[in-house]
């Protein structure tokens, strides 16, 4: 194993701690460069969202992972940011005008967000936020002149400086990739700095973030200006990928689907994001699959186990029934969230990290090394 | 001023259910600390269970009724031992989800077992009308309105006169101090959850007549619900039934005097307005940490 030794505070806040992480994020990055050239249109179409989902995953993680904020209205910031582009695509409004518009928009909004934030905390805050995006997703489907009601809008191809980029070109691809590549780069500078190391102050304590002289207030508003821009920027993304949007598109399940990106990646690294993006985005294939393939796999399995071809007939209708239920999504969702708050609260990444560790320090592994304390003290009521 | 009094009655019948599922809210939250985004979704099942009890099995209404509570209240024991005890002690963050996660799974398990029409419970109270003068009132909202105030009384009394509800109140003051002071704060935070999820039981059955039951019930009245706890400050019974009722009442106006649109949207507007200039809820305790 590799010992970092650390020996001033640019060794701490370096962007790449070893060279280690320049040359497999370097092969990540080349890999998914290639990728458009090798992978089927259908697998390509599941990265594009995965970039979307995960760029949506960091700001929120800058917000509730890093400041502490927890929010459940970032559909709506998505929904801003979506409905901004088709409306100045109206006006014909060239792209790089309008990607810049929705996202300052979207920022500008969550600030204002932010300043009622300020006084609230914990299960307030959750509350408002989600009030905030219920309020949005009726404005949507009322304000008929900008938004065309519930009949939804249509996204029109995106063009960019005058060559026309369809929704699964890799060219579009290529443009939400590197939207979550500067993204994530941009974070993690964001984490190094000044502004990033008072964010994750007021998380650890408010109180002690204060009367180390970090001025709560701004950087509250900061963070969630922040988390919304970037929100909106992936909100245009997203409207051009799906090429329609409508208000019941931007639910509180929307919002919900994101917190589970953060929190089924793990939420104190970016990393997570990532890995929670490419498990919702999954969540789909995995049920068709269930629908389609694993009926009959099961059934095979069963028949070379001895079971009659009467039997292994029962097994798979009853397991095609089984998969064709109604709600099996989110049934999924909820268990899957239930069973890693309860057993794997730092998500895939946390695993990871186990599974790393555990191989390095392979004979003195110690088990309670990522053990959470129980907190019976402290009531989150006084603040 | 008729329109206006007919409206009244019926918020206030239409709130009564959102205090009674904020009511729960509240329970879970002045004992635990724990705030049970599942509370809706434990009265959809209730309403579930007691069509089951009365629609499917024939029982007479109020052994069903009964039949429903008992059973939800096993329930909630159930839930509590599998999934917030475990994390009991952590960030609010994590139970948050938790019950999130919770209330998912039991919304796709009823819509797969009961399906997704609307369900009717025939309750004893579903036809007739009361008349005073030209005024007339249903006997189904009236008869939320007198439940609610009578499960507030019990609860109220249950809290402040037994030793029970002592506990409970020890125990969400702080959870550690309560269990060295001989309080079994394991076996007191079990029965809170039973409590709650009976009282969301009744929610749901009282509401069969007025809103059919459905798997998604539950999801958009705990929405209605939040606000209702909220208004009335997390952690006080009389501020849930209170926020529940002003909810109700908003909302039915605005439905009436506004226009289209506004019904769903003033409730929430409310609340951010509370919040802003009041942020611990009209009834809440003003609580700050000393350093």
């Amino acid at each position: 194993m590799r010992f970092l030794f650390k020996t001033d505070y640019e060794d701490d806040i370096k962007l790449f701690p070893h060279s280690g992480y320049v040359i497999s994020y370097g092969v990540l990055l080349a890999l998914l460069l290639i990728a458009p050239f090798v992978l089927s249109s259908y697998v390509m179409s599941q990265l594009v969202f995965v970039c979307i989902y995960a760029t949506v995953g960091v700001a929120l993680l800058i917000l509730t992972g890093f400041t502490g904020q927890a929010s459940l209205g970032h559909a709506a910031f998505l929904a801003i940011g979506a409905y901004t582009a088709a409306y100045l695509q109206r006006y014909n409004v060239p792209f790089p005008v309008y990607f810049l518009a929705a996202g300052i928009l979207t920022g500008i909004i969550g600030a204002m967000v932010g300043f009622p934030a300020l006084r609230l905390t914990g299960i307030y805050l959750v509350i408002a936020t989600i009030s905030f995006a219920l309020i949005v997703e009726e404005i949507l489907a009322r304000w008929e002149s900008v938004t065309n009601g519930n009949e939804g809008m249509r996204v029109k191809t995106l063009s960019l400086l005058g060559v026309t980029v369809p929704r699964d070109s890799p060219t579009f691809y290529f443009l939400c990739l590197s939207v979550l590549v500067l993204t994530i780069v941009g974070t993690l500078n964001l984490l190094r700095s000044p502004t990033g190391r008072a964010f994750v102050a007021i998380r650890d304590s408010e109180t002690a973030a204060r009367s180390m002289g970090v001025n709560v207030a701004l950087y509250k508003v900061k963070s969630f200006a922040i988390s919304a821009a970037i929100t909106g920027f992936s909100g245009v993304l997203f409207a051009h990928k799906l090429s329609f949007i409508s208000p019941e598109m931007f639910t509180l399940q929307l919002s919900i689907e994101f917190i589970i990106v953060i929190l089924i990646g793990g939420t104190f690294s970016l990393h997570g994001a990532v890995l929670g993006a490419i498990f919702i985005v999954m969540i789909d294939p995995f049920l068709t699959y269930l629908k389609d393939d694993m009926p009959g796999t099961i059934a095979g399995i069963a028949a070379t186990f001895g079971a009659g071809p009467a039997t292994a007939g029962n097994i798979q209708s009853s397991v095609a029934a089984f998969a064709s239920l109604n709600g099996l999504k989110g049934a999924i969702y909820g268990i899957v969230i239930v069973l890693f708050v309860l057993f794997e609260p730092l998500g895939l990444y946390g695993r990871w990290l186990k599974i790393k560790l555990f191989f390095q320090l392979f004979p003195l592994y110690k088990r309670a090394t990522f053990k959470r304390q129980k907190i019976y003290v402290k009531s989150e009521r006084n603040r | 001023m008729l329109d206006f009094v007919q409206q009244l009655v019926s918020g206030v019948a239409l709130g009564c259910v959102y205090g009674l599922i904020a009511l729960g809210f509240v329970l879970v939250y002045k004992a635990t600390e724990v705030v049970n985004f599942a509370q809706g979704d434990l009265m959809m099942l209730g309403g579930f269970f007691a069509f089951t009890f009365i629609g499917m099995m024939g029982l007479n209404y109020w052994v069903g009724f009964a039949g429903a509570v008992a059973a939800m209240a096993l329930f909630g024991m159930l839930a509590e031992r599998l999934v917030v005890r475990p994390i009991l002690g952590y960030p609010q963050f994590s139970i948050i989800m938790a019950t999130i996660g919770l209330g998912y799974f039991l919304r796709s398990i009823a819509g797969m077992i009961w399906g997704t029409d609307d369900l009717k419970i025939e309750t004893p109270f579903s036809q007739g009308v009361l008349r005073i003068g030209s005024l007339v009132l249903a006997y189904d909202k009236l008869s939320v309105i007198a439940a609610t105030m009578i499960l507030c009384t019990l609860l109220y009394l249950f809290f402040n006169k037994t030793t029970l509800g002592t506990a409970m109140r020890a125990s969400s003051e702080n959870m550690l101090a309560a269990y060295y002071m001989g309080i079994p704060v394991k076996r007191v935070v079990s029965i809170v959850w039973a409590i709650s999820a009976a009282v969301a039981t009744c929610a749901g059955v009282l509401l069969a007549p007025i809103t059919f039951i459905h798997s998604n019930v539950g999801l958009v009245l705990g929405l209605k619900a939040f606000p209702a706890a909220v208004l009335g400050g997390f952690g006080s019974i009389p501020g849930a039934v209170v926020g529940g009722v002003m909810i109700g009442v908003i909302e039915s106006m605005a439905g009436f005097y506004l226009p289209e649109g506004w019904k769903d949207v003033a409730p929430y507007l409310v609340l951010l307005a509370v919040l802003l200039l009041k942020p611990e809820g009209l009834f809440g305790r003003h609580v700050r940490k000393k350093v």
